[in-house]
């Protein structure tokens, strides 16, 4: 029956949920390096404007890892859509009642709409900052470009903020559940350790969406 | 809560006259049910009075009546057995509720269960699954010495935590994905614990996964709804072992064929 084992790994329910898992905890990852990317703005404009500069000075490495940025949050995003249309298809008709106030949390049951959140924070974010407005200045006698200006520009609007703080709420909510349940979905789950491995999920959500959310708020009452 | 005197109820239970038509919530008032009945005798002497007037009894699956088959489904309020810990629906009783309460019944709710009539659902998805792998192949004869075997105590307790599985299904009724994982990963799990379960482990764990797949059972997403649900207070531990085992088979098991010889 089982002719291409690896060929229907990953078509099946268990190797979807590990691509879903192995890339969300990239993703978890890749939230960290750019929180303390942030965190230089608090330092000053030319210390963010250097880290700027200097990621664009790794040319086309940067492309590369860019390149497998995206495809890593493709793959999350496309199967993550897939696995939950299908089980929105399992779940019948007269689906009964989903909480038994036991098992499903506030946190797990939002999974695809804070998902869906942050794929749009995700292209408005991009557009705003990475591809908004270009500002140069020098630094140390060499001309860069002004990120730090695009990005306190872009803090000063209340609107901005909020809506910056409110994504990273759904991020948070997004990690609080994955965090952990990536680890379940890899096989790592056992009674001696997957309650720390909770623990660690909820401060991660807590730190890094708390991160965030913290930056854009220091920024605007900062001002330009 | 706990009732001693007999209570009148106001029930709502899901009637449906087979696979092909719409069902409906249809309601029904019984009077005189002691707190000592189980949920099955109350509908047992509703059944009474509906027979006696001529009307359709309710069909609903059960047997042992004992907590022990796994027969007895429905979902009580909206919960698979009701959402007691521990607790199949036989083993729930009538103390639980009160004079004048409203109850509603439905059949466990799943695509891959339709309903059969009333409450009756088809989970014989359930067993193909279980024919995809949930066995052990053995050779007849006498039977082995106990000891011939030596199995630690804990793996043969955890082995035996998830053999506890009566196949109910209330795991797929209750989780928001109608996913099977729990039902399919406690027998994958209970035999990988043992030395018995280990030549067709591999096989057993990719030919499982992939009937479950194919008929209609959702994805897991880790709500652990199923665990909190189960009457067997089984663990998603065992969907993590399940997990891990399809994945060592999925990339390690190479099926010989049989230009290739083998046993
Ligand atoms: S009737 Fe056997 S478990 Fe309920």
């Amino acid at each position: 029956m089982m002719t291409s084992a690896v060929n229907h790994y990953f078509g099946s329910s268990i190797g979807r949920k590990h691509l879903v898992a192995i890339t969300g905890l990239l993703l978890c990852g890749f939230l960290v390096s750019h929180l303390l990317g942030n965190l230089l703005l608090l330092v000053g404009p030319d210390a963010f404007n250097l880290y700027s500069y200097k990621l664009f000075a790794l040319g086309g490495l940067l492309y590369v890892i860019e390149a497998g940025l995206a495809l890593v949050f493709l793959v999350h995003m496309y199967l993550a859509v897939r696995l939950n249309i299908e089980n929105m298809r399992s779940r019948g008709k007269y689906a009964m009642k989903k909480r038994t106030g036991r098992g499903t949390t506030l946190m797990s049951a939002t999974m695809p709409y804070t998902g869906l959140v942050l794929l749009v924070f995700l292209i408005l974010h991009l557009m705003n900052l990475k591809f908004g407005t270009v500002y140069t200045t020098v630094v140390d006698g060499t001309e860069m470009r002004d990120i730090y200006k695009t990005t306190m520009e872009y803090f000063a609007n209340p609107v901005s903020v909020g809506w910056y703080v409110f994504a990273m709420f759904c991020a948070a909510f997004h990690t609080a559940h994955g965090f952990s349940s990536a680890f379940q979905s890899l096989g790592l789950n056992h009674g001696k350790y997957f309650g720390k491995i909770k623990i660690i999920g909820y401060l991660y959500a807590i730190v890094v969406g708390g991160g965030f959310a913290f930056v854009s708020v220091w920024a605007y009452m900062k001002g330009v | 809560m706990a009732s001693t005197e007999n209570m009148t109820l106001n029930l709502k239970i899901w009637r449906q006259k087979n696979a092909t038509t719409e069902g409906k919530l249809v309601d029904y008032r019984v009077e005189n049910v002691s707190p000592d009945m189980s949920f099955l005798e109350m509908i047992d002497v509703l059944n009474d009075q509906l027979v006696r007037k001529g009307e359709d009894p309710i069909a609903f699956d059960h047997d042992c009546r004992e907590g022990i088959c796994g027969m007895c489904s429905m979902a009580i309020d909206g919960k698979a057995h009701g959402g007691f810990k521990n607790t199949t629906t036989c083993q729930v009783h009538m103390r639980h509720y009160k004079n004048g309460d409203n109850i509603v019944v439905e059949p466990f709710r799943a695509s891959a269960f339709p309903v059969i009539k009333d409450l009756t659902v088809d989970r014989s998805a359930m067993d193909k699954v279980m024919a995809a792998g949930g066995y052990v192949t053995a050779n007849t004869g006498n039977a082995p010495d106990g000891n011939a075997m030596l199995i630690p105590k804990p793996i043969a307790d955890e082995a035996m935590d998830a053999a506890a599985c009566i196949g109910c299904g209330a795991c797929v009724a209750s989780c928001p994905n109608g996913s099977g994982m729990l039902f399919m990963s406690s027998k994958i799990s209970q035999l990988a614990l043992l030395p018995q379960g280990q030549p067709e482990s591999p096989r057993r764990a990719l030919n499982m996964v992939y009937t479950h797949d194919s008929l209609g059972f959702g994805n897991c997403s880790t709500h652990a709804e199923c665990e909190a649900t189960c009457p067997k207070g089984i663990s998603i531990e065992h969907i993590a072992r399940a997990n891990r085992e399809y994945m060592k088979a999925a990339f390690t098991y190479h099926e010989k064929k049989r230009s290739e010889g083998g046993a």
